[in-house]
């Protein structure tokens, strides 16, 4: 008997912009000057406030850490296609991406910081809780959009996660229901190559991470993560298709690490010096610059005041988390239950 | 009013909060088409359609997560897990989300889901088809623990748990399933959750069960003066319930189905210990299953406390 082929696959990876700000100008999202310089402002909003929450906790001053530098371009690009309406379901290494959406400064450090009112979404954003438990979120972001499909509102679910979810049963639990139902639902994996200490390598198999969708039955791409304009455009299209009905799509960001795994890790005990020069060489803040540059939108008195407004808005935020009164011991029991139980309202009592 | 056994009795309970409600959908593996492996949602996919009872693929975590979102949403997903040892596989979204969801998100979302599991043991099936750990789930704050014991109570308890504004475990005793019918009425009401109710008036000695050991129990107590407490929720148990009753008895015998150590026993054992312990004219004993792993049908009679180890146990401390 003649061997069939049963079906037959190809994985796409999308970049816009090389590592020397060259853009394809084929494939460069509609986005006006002003949105570009929007887009920068928010990468480096992020880096200052990455460089800044790190340096808060090396002083005592908020807990352990999670760095987001060198995942500006994924982060921002990504929630840069999003709105209000749409639903977010994060993990804990997006705050790039809550920045982007207009989540306060002073409440992101102040969840670092320790403090449970902090994690109390603004009613403008539907933005899940971060998520500290690995891939758990990912079947949460599929029944959201469950409901959405369900009462018909036009909304687009997205759910962000690492490379070292994708290793987990929750990652396969969400995938195959978005393919199942149809669901309304874009992945974004931020593949910053390295769960702690353990590589790419040491998490799959596979040549891509954008190819498991494959197997789900809908699309997968891979994308330069540190390309914003890429995962702009990657974004922007699968939440369009997901608003629309179209059903899911799983984005892969293939970018970089190049902090610590949170401000307890030391990389070094992991990772060559040469790996992270490499990729700092594709910083996606230098890239994005070499390209704004090129079209006469950049110099280095714009990014000194733009650097100056960004560390302006992350001063007012640390000093607006720092003027809040500790919670108090009855926070404790706040929003546990709707209505507390007895032997819950008899212990908050002595407390 | 209907003569209606428990299976009967929550399909009416969901059918009608169903109609009532348009938030209410069910969610699981054969759900649907098949209306769940005891049949306890049969008839509604038919009547309410696909979009309100999803027949998932086969994936614990990933039913418990989806409803976690759905919930979030706005809507009172039910998703039934099809043994409670299956639900091991959704530990994690059941604890470390449903349950916390209010909490960690400061009362920005809630996750008014109930999860419904057949539970507990004596149906003759295979490994992890007859759990009955219920006490994991009442360490966990946030997470409200349901059993009834009866058709009735069921329906009402359903209803009460389907308006929760926050996530229950819905724990069927599937011994009970096609056991017993009561009559049950068609028109709506409610069993309040973290009430006890007094299945038998006695004085001499309180008895406390609940789910598929109520009806054990309430054989046993046959010519005894006791007092039968049937707990029908475990978290939040009614305390104040029990406390009045071993002030009145001054005996407790507790009666479950699980394994003794950190059972739910232990906790009923403690909080009498903390607040009656002066009324007590005996030990606070427990008839429990040993702890040991709930093993298969030959063994399933010798697990299972019965009538005689209860009888025991009244003897004893009456005689003490």
């Amino acid at each position: 008997m003649p061997e069939l082929i049963l079906a037959d696959f190809h994985v796409k990876r999308l970049q816009v912009l090389n590592e020397k700000g060259e853009a394809d100008p084929e494939l460069l999202p509609e986005l006006s000057d002003a949105q570009m310089w929007r887009m920068y402002e928010l990468m480096l909003l992020a880096r200052i406030f990455d460089e800044r929450a790190v340096a808060l906790q090396r002083e005592g001053r908020i807990g352990t850490y999670p760095p987001i530098r060198g995942q500006e371009a994924a982060q921002v690009g990504s929630a840069f296609a999003l709105t209000g309406k749409d639903w977010l379901f994060p993990s804990f290494r997006e705050m790039g991406a809550h920045l982007t959406l207009g989540y306060p400064v002073a409440q992101l450090l102040q969840y670092w910081g320790g403090d449970e009112r902090a994690q109390k979404a603004p009613p403008q954003l539907n933005i899940f809780p971060f998520c500290v438990a690995v891939g758990s979120q990912i079947p949460q972001a599929a029944g959201a959009a469950l409901a959405a499909r369900y009462r018909r509102d036009p909304v687009a679910v997205v759910t962000y996660f690492g490379d070292g979810a994708t290793s987990k049963g929750d990652f396969h639990e969400g995938m195959n229901l978005a393919g199942v139902f149809n669901l309304p639902l874009v992945f974004i994996c931020q593949n910053n190559q390295w769960a702690i200490s353990i590589p790419l390598k040491g998490q799959t198999a596979s040549a891509s991470l954008a190819q498991k969708a494959i197997a789900y039955g809908f699309e997968g791409v891979q994308v330069d993560g540190n390309d914003v304009f890429a995962v702009y455009r990657a974004t922007r299209q699968a939440v369009e298709k997901a608003r629309s009905g179209a059903g899911p799509t799983f984005i892969e960001c293939l970018t970089y690490r190049m902090a610590d795994h949170t401000t307890a890790d030391d990389a070094g005990r992991y990772r060559s010096a040469e790996e992270v020069a490499y990729w700092e060489e594709r910083d996606p803040i230098l890239r994005l610059e070499r390209f704004m540059e090129g079209r006469g939108l950049w110099n280095p008195q714009k990014r000194d005041e733009a650097a100056a407004r960004g560390a302006a808005i992350v001063d007012a935020g640390v000093a607006e988390m720092e003027a809040l009164s500790p919670p108090a011991a009855a926070e404790l029991f706040e929003d546990v239950l709707a209505t507390l139980t007895p032997r819950q309202a008899g212990q908050r009592k002595v407390r | 009013m209907a003569q209606l056994n428990m299976v009967q009795a929550i399909n009416l309970a969901l059918a009608q909060e169903m109609e009532r409600d348009d938030r209410v959908l069910l969610l699981g593996e054969d759900v649907g088409r098949d209306g769940g492996v005891f049949r306890v949602t049969e008839g509604l996919l038919e009547r309410f359609g696909a979009d309100r009872v999803l027949d998932t693929p086969l994936c614990e975590s990933g039913i418990m997560g989806a409803a976690i979102g759905m919930a979030a949403y706005g809507l009172r997903p039910v998703p039934e897990i099809q043994f409670m040892g299956f639900t091991y596989s959704a530990f994690e979204q059941l604890f470390a989300h449903a349950a916390r969801l209010r909490s960690r998100s400061r009362g920005r979302y809630s996750c008014p889901m109930v999860v419904r599991t057949p539970y507990g043991g004596g149906i003759k099936a295979p490994e992890l088809h007859e759990e009955s750990t219920e006490a994991l789930f009442c360490q966990v704050p946030g997470l409200k623990v349901v059993v009834p014991s009866g058709p009735y109570v069921a329906k009402g308890l359903l209803v009460a748990a389907l308006r929760d504004p926050d996530p229950v475990l819905f724990l069927e005793p599937t011994r009970l399933y096609r056991l017993l019918r009561e009559e049950v009425p068609d028109g709506e009401y409610l069993v309040e959750l973290g009430r006890a109710r007094v299945a038998r008036q006695g004085g001499s000695v309180t008895v406390v069960a609940w789910g598929s050991m109520l009806e054990r129990v309430l054989k046993a107590v046959e010519g005894y003066d006791a007092e039968v407490l049937d707990l029908l929720t475990l978290n939040p148990f009614d305390s104040e319930a029990i406390v009045a009753s071993v002030q009145k008895t001054g005996r407790l015998v507790i009666v479950h189905e699980a394994a003794k150590t950190c059972g739910f026993g232990a906790e009923i054992a403690a909080t009498v210990a903390e607040e009656a312990i002066l009324h007590l004219r005996a030990p606070i004993l427990r008839v429990t299953a040993p702890d040991v792993p709930v093993p298969l049908a030959k063994l399933i009679d010798h697990y299972l406390p019965d009538v005689q180890q209860i009888r025991s146990a009244l003897d004893e401390v009456l005689q003490y």
